[in-house]
C-alpha cells in the first residue's frame, strides 16, 4: 500500500495535472465534457438544495397544506397571499420589522463607521483593540441573546438596572415594557453587528491613498473638507455593501428576538416577520401559508436590495 | 491511464475509511428511546427504567428536551418521519394532531387486551389517552398526571405579627387562599418592593403555553370558556364579560408580582420563590420537588406549604398538566415499546414511580396514604383532581394556543384591552375551526 502511494505521489510530481492545450483527453473527453464533469456535482447540489426548495415552496404557497398532516396539498389559488395581506396583524409584524431595521441598521452604521474612523490611525495595541471590538459578531446570536437576557432583566437583578438603580425610581422593564422592548433588541443587535460595519468601513478607509490627504494638507483643507470630499466618496461603495448586508440580515431578525424577548414579547412588541413565520411554519405547521409569507418577505428583501444596488452603482460611477 | 490512477486513489481512500470506521456491534443489546421534556419527572423515569433494563436486558434512554423547544423538536422529527424516538411522552393537547397526523399508533386494541384500564384514574385516561374524547379510541397511556397548584411561605403566613396585621387590614385570618379574591388580598399584603418581596409569582410568559396555562384556570373559574366542544362555536364563550373580568383580574395581579413577572414561565416562577422574592407562587406540582430540595431552595425548603388553585366567583377549575405515553409510528421498536408500557402500568412499578416522585395515574396508588404523605405537596395535588380541565386537544390546538398566547400577552402588556384581546381570540379561533372544516355540516 505504501509503495502504491509513493508511486502515485512520484507520478503526480512528474506528470502535469492537466494537459495545457489539448481538446481531447486520453479517454476521449472533450474540454466541454471535462468542464461539465467538474461543474455538474455542484450544479446538482445547488439544484437540490436551493432551486428545488425554492420552487417547491412556491408551489406550496398556492396550496392548503400542513406538513404535520397526511392530507396532500390542495390548490387554493392566491388565497394564502390574500389572507396574509388582508390580515392587519401581519402588517403589524411588518411594521415592527421595518421599525427594527431602521433603528438597528442606522445605529450600526453610525457606531461602526465612527469606530472605523477612530481605528484608522496608528496607536498602541491597535491590533488588540480591533480584535476585541470584533468579538461580539463572532459569538452565536443565541448565546448573545441569553447573556443579554440576564443583563437586561427587568428587575434590579439585571446588571444594567443594577448599575442604573441609583438614578432610577423603579427598574426599567427592558424586556417587559412594550415601549422599551424594541430598544432592548436594537441595543443587543447593535452591540453584536456594529463591528461588522466597522470592519468593512475600516477596509475601505485603509484603501484610501494617503497622497490624497497629503495634497489636501498642502491646500490647507479642513478636516471636514477631507472627510466630505476624500474619505466619504471613496469609502461609500463599501459602506453601501455593508448596509445592504445588514439590512437584508436585519429583515430576517429571528434568533435574538426568540431568546431575548421570548418569542417577540411582550405581547407583539418585538415580534418580527421572521419570528411569526417560524411560528406559522414550525409550530402551527401551516406550511402553505408559511410559504406564502416567506415569498412576500423574499420579494420585499429583493426589492430593497435592488434599491441599494442601484444606488451603489451610481456611487461607484461617481467615484 | 490518469483516470485509472485517480480511481485507484479514490478506492484506496474508501478502503481506508472503511477499515478505520468503528465496527458495528452485532451483539448490541436492544434499546428503547423515550423523549420527554427536560424536568425532574424525566430523571425519575430514567431511574425507574433501570428496573426494566434489569428485568429484560433492554436499555432505555430518556432524552430530555427543554420545555420551550419540546414541541417544535418532536414535531419536526415527526414531519421528517424520523425513527429517533420510540416512545413520546407528549402533552395532552398533542393527541388530536398526532393521532390524526398518524404520528402516534392506535393503541385501542392493544390497551383493551393488555392493560387494566379500570385501574387507571378515569379523567387521566380521557385527558391523556383518548381521542376523540368519549370515543374509546386510545393513542396513549397516562404517564404523568399533573395539575397546577400553589406553594406559599409558611414562615410568613404563620408569623404572628403578619397575621395580626393582615387581620386588621382585611378583616379575616391570614391563611392559604380559598378564593381568587383572597389570593389577591394576600398578594397585595405581601407586596413590599422596598424589601424586594412581592405577593405572587405566576405564569405570564409568551413562551410555548406559559400564560395560557396560568390564566385559563382563572378564566374558567370566573365563568369563561374556550367554546362549545359540541359545535366548536367560540364567540360568546371566550369573549364574555366574565372572561374579560378574569383577564383584568389576572393582569391586575402583575402589580403584586416582581418587575420581571411578564416573562415568568415555570423556571422563572420557581426561581422567584426559591430566592425568597415572593410569598406565593403558582406552578405545576411536578416542578415542586425543587421547592423542597435544600440544595436548590436554601431559603424556604423547610418552610413551604402547598395549596390547590383557588375557586373563582363562578366555579372551581384547575389547569391539567402531565403527559401521556405514546408510540411513534416511525419507531422500529414498537413491540419493545409496548412491552415497556405494559411493564410501566403494573401496580408495583407505579408504586415505585410514585415513590421516586412521579405523579402516578394508577387509581389505587394515587389514593393511598403512602402516596399522599410521600411529599409535602402530594396531598394538595390529589385534592386538585376533581377540578381539572384541559385546553382544546384538537389537531389545530397549536394554532389555537398561539392565538391565546399572543393576545393574552398583549392584554397583560397593555397593548390591547381585555375585551379586545378576547374578541380577537374568538375571531381567530372561529377562523381556524372554519378553515379546518368544523362548521361544514
Amino acid at each position: 500500500m505504501a509503495s502504491l502511494l509513493a508511486a502515485f505521489i512520484n507520478n503526480m510530481q512528474t506528470t502535469p495535472p492537466f494537459p495545457r492545450v489539448k481538446t481531447q483527453t486520453s479517454r476521449g473527453m472533450s474540454d466541454y465534457q471535462l468542464k461539465m464533469a467538474f461543474i455538474m456535482p455542484t450544479m446538482i447540489l445547488l439544484i437540490l438544495m436551493n432551486i428545488f426548495p425554492l420552487l417547491w415552496s412556491l408551489y406550496l404557497s398556492f396550496h392548503r397544506y400542513k406538513a404535520s398532516m397526511p392530507t396532500p396539498p390542495k390548490f387554493i389559488g392566491v388565497r394564502n397571499y390574500s389572507r396574509l395581506l388582508a390580515d392587519p396583524e401581519i402588517w403589524g409584524y411588518f411594521q415592527t420589522t421595518a421599525y427594527f431595521v431602521l433603528l438597528a441598521v442606522a445605529a450600526q452604521f453610525f457606531i461602526g463607521f465612527g469606530l472605523a474612523l477612530l481605528l484608522n490611525r496608528d496607536f498602541r495595541y491597535k491590533g488588540f483593540v480591533t480584535t476585541m471590538l470584533l468579538l461580539p459578531m463572532m459569538l452565536s446570536p443565541v448565546v448573545v441573546g441569553l447573556f443579554w437576557r440576564f443583563i437586561l432583566s427587568s428587575d434590579n437583578a439585571g446588571l444594567l438596572n443594577y448599575f442604573l438603580s441609583p438614578f432610577l425610581k423603579s427598574p426599567i422593564g427592558w424586556t417587559t415594557n412594550p415601549k422599551v422592548a424594541m430598544l432592548a433588541v436594537v441595543i443587543v443587535d447593535t452591540w453584536m453587528w456594529s463591528p461588522f460595519m466597522m470592519l468593512i468601513a475600516l477596509a475601505g478607509l485603509s484603501a484610501v491613498p494617503k497622497s490624497l490627504y497629503e495634497a489636501a494638507d498642502v491646500d490647507r483643507a479642513s478636516a471636514w473638507f477631507k472627510f466630505r470630499w476624500i474619505t466619504l466618496p471613496l469609502v461609500s461603495p463599501l459602506l453601501l455593501i455593508a448596509l445592504l448586508f445588514r439590512t437584508m440580515d436585519a429583515f430576517k431578525m429571528f434568533d435574538i428576538v426568540y431568546v431575548l424577548t421570548r418569542e417577540g414579547g411582550p405581547g407583539t412588541a418585538t415580534e418580527t416577520v421572521s419570528m411569526n413565520l417560524y411560528k406559522l411554519a414550525f409550530r402551527n405547521y401551516n406550511t402553505g401559508k408559511a410559504c406564502a409569507m416567506a415569498y412576500i418577505l423574499l420579494i420585499i428583501i429583493v426589492a430593497l436590495s435592488n434599491i441599494y444596488v442601484k444606488y451603489l452603482n451610481r456611487v461607484k460611477g461617481e467615484a | 491511464m490518469k483516470s485509472v490512477r485517480i480511481s485507484l486513489v479514490l478506492a484506496l481512500i474508501l478502503a481506508l475509511a472503511f477499515v478505520s470506521a468503528p465496527k458495528a456491534d452485532n451483539h448490541q443489546s436492544q434499546s428503547l428511546t423515550i423523549v420527554w421534556a427536560e424536568w425532574d419527572p424525566a430523571n425519575y423515569l430514567q431511574e425507574l427504567s433501570k428496573d426494566f433494563t434489569a428485568e429484560t436486558g433492554i436499555a432505555v434512554d430518556v432524552i430530555q428536551i427543554p420545555w420551550p423547544n419540546f414541541q417544535d423538536k418532536v414535531f419536526t422529527a415527526f414531519v421528517g418521519k424520523s425513527d429517533l424516538y420510540d416512545i413520546v411522552i407528549g402533552d395532552s393537547q398533542w393527541l388530536g394532531r398526532n393521532s390524526q397526523g398518524k404520528n402516534y399508533i392506535n393503541l385501542t386494541d392493544w390497551i383493551n387486551e393488555n392493560i387494566d384500564v379500570a385501574s387507571i384514574y378515569g379523567p387521566a385516561m380521557t385527558a391523556f389517552a383518548e381521542y376523540p374524547k368519549g370515543s374509546g379510541t386510545y393513542w396513549a397511556l397516562p404517564a404523568e398526571v399533573d395539575a397546577a397548584g400553589y406553594v406559599y411561605r409558611k414562615d410568613l403566613f404563620e408569623d404572628p405579627n403578619e397575621m395580626k396585621a393582615f387581620q386588621a387590614k382585611y378583616g379575616y385570618a391570614l391563611a392559604p387562599p380559598k378564593t381568587y379574591d383572597q389570593l389577591r388580598d394576600i398578594a397585595e399584603f405581601f407586596t413590599r418592593p422596598d424589601q424586594d418581596l412581592y405577593g405572587i409569582a405566576t405564569w405570564y410568559s409568551k413562551e410555548y403555553d406559559g400564560i395560557t396555562m396560568g390564566f385559563q384556570q382563572v378564566m374558567w373559574s370566573f365563568g369563561g370558556a374556550y367554546g362549545d366542544p359540541e359545535n366548536y362555536k367560540v364567540d360568546g364563550y371566550i369573549n364574555t364579560e366574565d372572561a374579560a373580568k378574569a383577564l383584568e383580574f389576572y393582569t391586575d395581579l402583575l402589580k403584586f408580582s416582581p418587575p420581571d413577572a411578564p416573562n415568568y414561565y415555570w423556571a422563572e416562577t420557581l426561581n422567584a420563590y426559591n430566592s425568597g422574592k415572593v410569598a406565593m407562587a403558582m406552578n405545576y406540582f411536578a416542578f415542586f420537588p425543587a421547592v423542597i430540595n435544600p440544595e436548590v431552595n436554601k431559603i424556604s425548603h423547610d418552610k413551604s406549604g402547598f395549596f390547590i388553585a383557588p375557586a373563582g366567583p363562578k366555579g372551581h377549575y384547575i389547569s391539567i398538566g402531565g403527559q401521556g405515553m405514546s408510540i411513534s409510528s416511525y419507531s422500529k421498536n414498537k413491540d419493545l415499546a409496548k412491552q415497556y408500557m405494559k411493564w410501566f402500568m403494573q401496580k408495583p412499578v407505579q408504586e415505585k414511580w410514585a415513590m421516586l416522585g412521579g405523579f402516578t395515574p394508577h387509581k389505587e396508588v394515587l389514593q393511598s396514604d403512602t402516596f399522599k404523605t410521600a411529599t409535602p405537596f402530594n396531598e394538595a395535588f390529589a385534592a386538585s383532581f376533581p377540578y381539572l380541565r384541559d385546553f382544546w386537544a384538537v389537531p389545530e390546538y397549536a394554532e389555537l394556543l398561539e392565538t391565546c398566547q399572543t393576545n393574552w400577552s398583549q392584554a397583560i402588556s397593555g397593548i390591547k384591552s381585555a375585551k379586545e384581546a378576547l374578541n380577537a381570540i374568538a375571531r381567530k379561533h372561529e377562523e381556524i375551526f372554519e378553515d379546518a372544516g368544523y362548521y361544514d355540516e
